[in-house]
């Protein structure tokens, strides 16, 4: 089996006597897009840290394409939350400043000309000149997606990048986030709170329980076919079992877990995969015996 | 409406610039000048003297004549007690804005590694604390025992007032540098040098800009009372030679022109602050 992308060993993270998340693994093979969903205090965003270098587990090891991760890198962009533009630059400004890092020994001719393939790429065309003030909320993370793309890294992190944009402008941008990341077969790893941001973007759904002492509770595999819309998306039959089940991990699980403590077969280095959208039928005829424990489609199908 | 809103306001400076001129010019009038002494004598003392008029404080007229004579010729040299009032101001602002930029030297850089450093700031905080509260005046003794020379005295006294606004308002612009920034730099791999000039110094740009607009402030008001002291040239020690020669009218004009002075230069740091300053 070929070594996965990113990949996250026993990681956790204590401050103190407090555990926020212990004993992590997942991994992210290259070109797929994971998303990560828990609760607020579970530890999503220093997770994204660790990963991005800017922060630090306890314990435990992060690699990506096989190196472990001592620090921040340019091979993994971050698209934050509050976008983090410099208000000091333009638009083109904020991107050439990355694309400047990446290759310094670029002209600046090369580097405007790169830039602007990015600024395109998200529809920004026509507001190179403006600074970010003048920018709506949407097209301040339009150009923080530019200019995390625009190194042209191996993955993209984002930390709940349109949590705080209005629903339909989220909309929009997730369908960019979408179209790109078919075009560039780009590997991603996002967090998010949006359930159905989730299910439209991703590949596989790390569910996680809440903190303090969050685990990952299993990761559920987006069985939909890759190329949704989200005007279609809620046709397809799988798509209410599996946004039902996160739903329901959301509410009830991902406490009672933190609670009760796991199953007795509950292995923290291999969670359990399940894939909530197949009926019980496609799922025994997917899976091949012997079956695994905790049935997601039980759990699933009402 | 907008009309009256415009003009209102310089429209009220004027009517309180017109009645405080009217209420000093009525109480400086001179009465009619009755001579009380032999008008050989009052040929020889004379007008004030030989009126008997107590005051010395000169009309609005008088000190509109004296500026006026001020403007015409502000350049004229006549020996050391006797300068125009633009060679007056051209010293002293000299003298400011040396000390000032050497202040500047060594401020902005001192306070960014403060800012940068929490170990360099726990360690240079009690020198700045117990440094920032002294009079500048009180170093100017030192200053000219050490430096034996009044001109860069003043210049060194200037510096020392000027310093710490701009030190500590760039260590605090540098700290206060939004993480999220700083992330952005360590996620490009951005190094320290391009970091500092390329990201925290424009980020904390309005803020050293103010520390600089306070210090331009206290300088100004500094050099006239060091001018006073050391003597010889600026418009400090013009007012103060106009006092030993009890020209009020000369004092006045000297009073304004420090006004004058330093609103401008107040006014070119505010412009220079908003040139630097980003809207959020």
């Amino acid at each position: 089996m070929t070594e996965p992308l990113i990949r996250l060993e026993g990681i956790a993270k204590r401050f103190g006597t407090t555990t926020v998340f212990e004993n992590l693994h997942f991994s992210v093979e290259a070109g797929e897009f994971a998303c990560l969903i828990g609760h607020s205090g579970c530890g999503k965003t220093t997770i994204l840290n660790v990963l991005a270098g800017l922060d630090h587990a306890t314990e435990g090891y992060v690699f990506v394409g096989g190196r472990e991760v001592s620090g921040p890198s340019l091979d993994r962009a971050v698209i934050f939350q509050s976008h983090a533009l410099m208000p000091w630059l333009t638009v083109a400004g904020n991107i050439a400043f990355a694309v400047k890092s990446r290759w310094p020994e670029w002209s600046s001719e090369k580097v405007r000309a790169h830039s602007q393939k990015y600024i395109d790429l998200v529809n920004l065309g026509g507001a190179e000149k403006k600074r970010p003030a003048e920018l709506s909320g949407g097209m301040k993370q339009r150009v923080g997606i530019a200019r995390a793309l625009s190194i042209e890294p191996r993955m993209l992190l984002m930390d709940e990048p349109f949590s705080a944009l209005d629903a339909l402008t989220r909309g929009v941008l997730q369908e960019e986030v979408l179209r790109i990341c078919a075009e560039t077969r780009q590997t991603v790893f996002m967090i998010t709170h949006d359930v159905d941001e989730a299910i439209l973007l991703a590949d596989k759904i790390v569910l996680m329980t809440n903190g303090p002492c969050a685990k990952i509770a299993e990761i559920v595999v987006n069985t939909l076919p890759r190329t949704r819309t989200r005007h279609d998306l809620h046709k397809h039959p799988h798509y209410y079992r599996i946004r039902n089940h996160l739903i329901e991990f959301l509410v009830d699980r991902s406490r009672a877990f933190a609670l009760s403590g796991a199953s007795a077969d509950y292995d923290p280095r291999n969670p359990p995969l399940v894939k909530p959208g197949l009926d019980p039928t496609e799922a025994r005829a997917v899976e091949a015996p012997p079956e695994r424990h905790g049935t997601p489609t039980l759990v699933a199908v009402r | 409406m907008k009309a009256v809103n415009v003009w209102g306001a310089p429209l009220l400076s004027i009517v309180i610039l017109l009645s405080f001129l009217a209420i000093w010019h009525a109480a400086t009038k001179q009465e009619t000048a009755r001579q009380i002494v032999d008008p050989e004598y009052a040929k020889l003392v004379g007008d004030a003297a030989a009126t008997g008029q107590k005051s010395a404080l000169p009309t609005p007229a008088d000190v509109g004549r004296t500026l006026w004579s001020h403007l015409n010729d502000p350049f004229y040299d006549k020996g050391p007690n006797d300068k125009g009032i633009g060679i007056q101001l051209a010293y002293s602002i000299a003298r400011v804005l040396m000390g000032y930029l050497l202040a500047a030297l060594v401020a902005i850089p001192v306070g960014f590694v403060i800012g940068m450093s929490p170990l360099v700031y726990r360690a240079l905080d009690p020198f700045i604390q117990v440094l920032k509260p002294i009079s500048p005046l009180a170093w100017m003794p030192l200053a000219l025992f050490t430096l034996q020379d009044s001109s860069i005295s003043a210049i060194f006294v200037i510096f020392i007032c000027s310093m710490w606004p701009m030190l500590i308002n760039t260590a605090f612009g540098v700290a206060a540098v939004r993480r999220e920034w700083l992330n952005v730099a360590r996620t490009l791999e951005v190094g320290p040098f391009r970091k500092a000039f390329r990201v925290i110094l424009p980020a904390a740009a309005p803020t050293i800009m103010t520390g600089m607009r306070i210090s331009i402030g206290i300088a100004w008001l500094v050099i006239v009372a060091a001018e006073m002291l050391v003597g010889g040239t600026g418009i400090g020690y013009f007012v103060w030679n106009e006092w030993n020669n009890l020209s009020i009218a000369n004092i006045i004009s000297g009073i304004l022109a420090i006004g004058l002075v330093g609103m401008l230069l107040d006014l070119a740091l505010a412009r220079l602050t908003k040139l630097v300053t980003f809207p959020e």
